[in-house]
């Protein structure tokens, strides 16, 4: 009965339509099913056998990218929510803490996904280096990876002010003074008054988009948090991808 | 070697005039290798993968009954938090603010960490251990990435356990309500030291710290070339003074910790332009 009902699913039209191959229960299906398929393919067909040993990769990458996917869909859950506007930040996140039916959960889910996204980062990065993997001719890969480090800690900072509370407000104020002190370009930095940096024309300003953290600060981390730095994490991660294909696995894949 | 072959892996086939051969990127070749030491990635790799997956989102699942996100009171730009601490994986950068100056703590520091990240698999010249872990085959590469991830995982521990109030150093058993005295800790510049010391002029006490400044560098850069010589023929001029400046600066950090956290010193180099 049910291996009728099966085959008459995968013998219809519309999954023939759909995957172009039969059930992967033989080895030319299975083949089919990974490179016939758009988010299948970024692995190989076949893989050595030692490669489905965990003790080399620990799959930190892979949760790492799990991570990112949770905070792309909780993210964009809680846009729904959200106005990047200073008089109701603040409140859309309360009713999300108590009004929004899931709400707390989407937020937690974000908010703790992101903290697990950048020790994973780490976390991959330390095993890269362990097993001397960024080593020719993986070496611009490993430089794509120091990249989407740089990127999740600010996708991490730029998401810290959007609640509008006093941790976001106080930690986003502290970090952009910061770049104030930038040499050369910065109102407070070695050689940035000289060269006529004032704060009104520094990079600290052109940041935040005025002198202090207020309604162009809030606009200017929201886009970036939720359509700049993301799109930005996507392509290089397509590189990233890509790359440990055309370079070859370091390991016993 | 000479194990007898007790089967031909790839049969000839005798109406055939050519045989199953396969080119790989390797210094060596396969042979009695078969092609069935390799599994279908469906499904045995997807299944791990997906299992993986399952056992993450559960454990969030579960650390999010625990812990919540947190929310304070509204943004007040007129009402500053005591401490006012960043998110954890910045407090290593915040805490080095008590060490240096913003513009080289909050700037020219981690841009110099970005840096010398990618630049590593560049500066490190040793072919060995790629593709398993090892620590005896590259005990320094590993020494140094050890090194500066030490650095930043005591600086986020003290940032955020031994930081109180006005972000000084509270143990976990000081009240950490109460205002420590300021007074009771007197920063100086290291060339007050020596003017006090060798009773000479503060120009001249500058002058001493410009030498150990330099001379910190370029010694730094002169014995390892002298003492390690196989290194430094492997990596070439341009390769090891590049990672020179990194690792000096690297351990710079260090010194510079503990100076300001022992000894006080504020400032080991005074400049018009730049203190360090």
């Amino acid at each position: 009965m049910l291996q009728k009902l099966k085959n008459g699913i995968v013998d219809s039209q519309i999954f023939k339509s759909v995957f172009r191959h039969g059930y992967p229960d033989n080895d030319l299906d299975r083949a089919y099913a990974i490179f016939s398929n758009v988010f299948l393919h970024v692995h190989p067909v076949k893989v050595r056998r030692s490669a489905l040993r965990m003790r080399y990769t620990f799959c930190l990458g892979g949760i790492t990218l799990l991570l990112f996917i949770i905070l792309a869909v909780t993210g964009i859950w809680l846009m729904f929510y959200y106005t990047p506007y200073t008089g109701l930040a603040y409140r859309n996140i309360k009713d999300l803490q108590f009004v929004i039916f899931g709400g707390n959960l989407m937020r937690d889910l974000h908010r703790f996904a992101a903290h697990g996204m950048v020790l994973f980062v780490w976390l991959h990065m330390t095993r890269v280096f362990l097993t001397g993997a960024y080593k020719a001719p993986r070496e611009f890969n490993w430089i794509v990876g120091v990249v989407l480090l740089v990127n999740t800690l600010v996708l991490s900072w730029t998401g810290y002010l959007l609640p509008w509370d006093q941790l976001a407000y106080w930690a986003v104020t502290v970090g952009a003074k910061m770049a104030s002190y930038t040499p050369f370009i910065g109102q407070n930095g070695p050689w940035g008054p000289q060269l006529g940096f004032l704060p009104t024309n520094d990079i600290m300003f052109m940041l935040l988009g005025g002198t202090v953290v207020g309604q162009n600060a809030l606009i200017r981390f929201y886009v970036l948090h939720c359509v700049v730095l993301p799109l930005v994490v996507t392509v290089f991660l397509a590189v990233h991808f890509w790359r440990i294909r055309k370079d070859g696995f370091s390991g016993p894949l | 070697m000479d194990e007898k072959v007790t089967r031909e892996i790839f049969p000839r086939d005798s109406r055939k005039s050519y045989g199953l051969v396969e080119l790989m990127k390797k210094t060596a070749p396969i042979v009695r290798k078969e092609p069935e030491d390799t599994v279908y990635v469906w499904p045995n790799l997807l299944m791990i993968e997906i299992i993986c997956a399952i056992l993450v989102t559960v454990g969030l699942m579960v650390l999010i009954q625990f812990e919540h996100a947190p929310l304070r009171s509204l943004a007040d730009p007129s009402t500053t938090p005591n401490p006012m601490r960043a998110p954890w994986y910045f407090l290593g950068l915040q805490e080095l603010l008590v060490y240096f100056d913003p513009w080289y703590a909050g700037v020219v520091l981690p841009g110099m960490i970005i840096l010398g990240l990618m630049l590593f698999p560049y500066l490190d010249v040793n072919p060995k251990g790629v593709g398993y872990y090892t620590y005896s085959e590259r005990k320094f590469a590993v020494f140094n990435y050890s090194f500066g991830f030490a650095i930043w995982w005591i600086t986020i521990i003290i940032g955020t356990y031994l930081r109180g109030l006005d972000w000084q150093w509270y143990w976990p058993w000081s009240n950490h309500l109460e205002h420590m005295n300021p007074a009771l800790v007197t920063l100086i510049p290291l060339h007050l030291i020596f003017v006090n010391w060798f009773h000479v002029s503060e120009g001249v006490g500058k002058l001493f710290t410009d030498v150990i400044f330099i001379g910190y560098f370029a010694l730094g850069t002169l014995i390892p070339m002298v003492v390690w010589k196989p290194m430094y023929k492997a990596m070439g001029l341009w390769r090891y003074l590049t990672f020179s400046f990194f690792f000096l600066s690297m351990m710079g950090v260090a010194l510079k910790i503990i100076l300001r956290l022992l000894f006080n010193i504020k400032y080991v180099l005074v400049t018009p332009w730049i203190n360090i």
